[in-house]
């Protein structure tokens, strides 16, 4: 082998172990971040208008940011409701909102309406299972939602009273503030008893949550 | 075309250029991979324009085959000129009414900031100017 291709193996080598030795020490400086931001900002995590589900003095406080017309949280929705009733008791799931699509600040709008009629998690699930033809992105089509309110009962006369409520804009704009402030970039986020998910997907979300268990 | 086999310091020169296009694309994928943050649009392009470039300069340096300069040199100019028009958006020199990007990440969010001058942009820029003055030096030594 010549120089020239030693010096070539070299560098490389050089460039991807500086690249490990930087995700690592970003990794467990990250960690320590989050542990301070737990503690620091633990206003920001819940609301007074957060609508939530479980005991209050669960030992598990599972915060999701997510949007309904994101296809990532109607796939994770499922995942986590199985997760709630598994660990039934232990968890308190918390929902906050981030406006990442065209109509979400609309569905979420409707949403916070079917709330004040006490479906709000039965409105929430249609809205996920009717996601693919109300929320497409190629042709979205969000007057659908209107069909399918009656479904779960809601009474949409007055859903349509509610929904321009000026209420739910800030409430909206509340959220996307904090999501902001705790750097949440995409949907759904998930904070488990302050601590951000470490790697994202559903065993690793499971596992972080047993952790506090 | 130069022999690079009798031309070390053509060699060196290549190599710098390969050098550069790696750590810009290993410090790209670090801010996407591993900090997170959404690449904008005008970013892509930049990508686009960068990543090549580490696999053109390395055949070169392996085979000892000066050719990749005129592969990459039109690719340095184009990702050179996107990162100038990204840094007259970040600096609002150009409204960002005036930009191609759409829903997602605004192009002129600002991420990082280092020492008060040091964006993600800034360090693009940075990079394919680097390339382009090398390129230069290499024509101007070996090729006129």
């Amino acid at each position: 082998m010549n120089k020239q291709k030693i010096t070539v193996i070299i560098t490389s080598v050089v460039v991807i172990i500086g690249f490990v030795i930087a995700t690592f020490l970003y990794n467990s400086n990250q960690d320590a971040k989050d542990s301070l931001i737990a503690k620091e900002k633990e206003s920001l995590f819940v609301r007074a208008h957060s609508p939530q589900m479980g005991p209050a003095d669960a030992p598990v406080q599972l915060v999701e940011f997510m949007d309904p017309e994101c296809e990532s949280c109607r796939v994770f929705y499922s995942f986590v409701k199985h997760l709630m009733k598994k660990y039934e008791g232990k968890i308190q799931l918390t929902i906050r909102y981030v406006p990442f699509h065209g109509n979400s600040k609309f569905a979420i709008a409707i949403l916070e309406s079917a709330r004040k009629q006490g479906k709000y998690w039965e409105t929430l699930e249609i809205l996920f299972e009717k996601q693919p033809l109300w929320g497409n992105h190629h042709k979205p089509s969000p007057e659908l939602i209107w069909n399918y309110l009656p479904m779960v009962g809601v009474d949409v006369d007055q859903v349509k009273k509610d929904y321009k409520d000026p209420a739910y804009t800030k409430l909206i704009e509340q959220d996307f503030a904090d999501a902001r402030e705790l750097g949440v970039k995409a949907t759904p986020t998930f904070f488990i008893n302050g601590k951000p998910l470490r790697n994202f997907g559903y065993e690793q979300l499971e596992a972080q949550i047993k952790e506090h268990l | 075309m130069i022999n690079l086999k009798k031309n070390q310091s053509a060699w060196y020169l290549l190599f710098l250029c390969w050098v550069v296009a790696s750590v810009a694309t290993a410090g790209s994928l670090f801010f996407s991979q591993v900090m997170g943050f959404p690449p904008c649009e005008l970013c892509w392009y930049q990508r686009i324009f960068m990543y090549p470039l580490v696999i053109f300069f390395v055949i070169s340096l392996i085979s000892l085959d000066a050719s990749a300069f005129k592969y990459s040199l039109p690719l340095v100019i184009l990702g050179w000129l996107t990162a100038l028009y990204h840094n007259l958006l970040h600096y609002e020199i150009v409204p960002e009414s005036a930009t191609p990007c759409r829903e997602g990440v605004s192009c002129a969010d600002i991420w990082i900031n280092w020492l008060g001058f040091i964006t993600i942009p800034m360090l693009s820029f940075i990079a394919f100017s680097i390339l382009l003055i090398i390129l230069t030096i290499f024509y101007r030594r070996y090729l006129k």
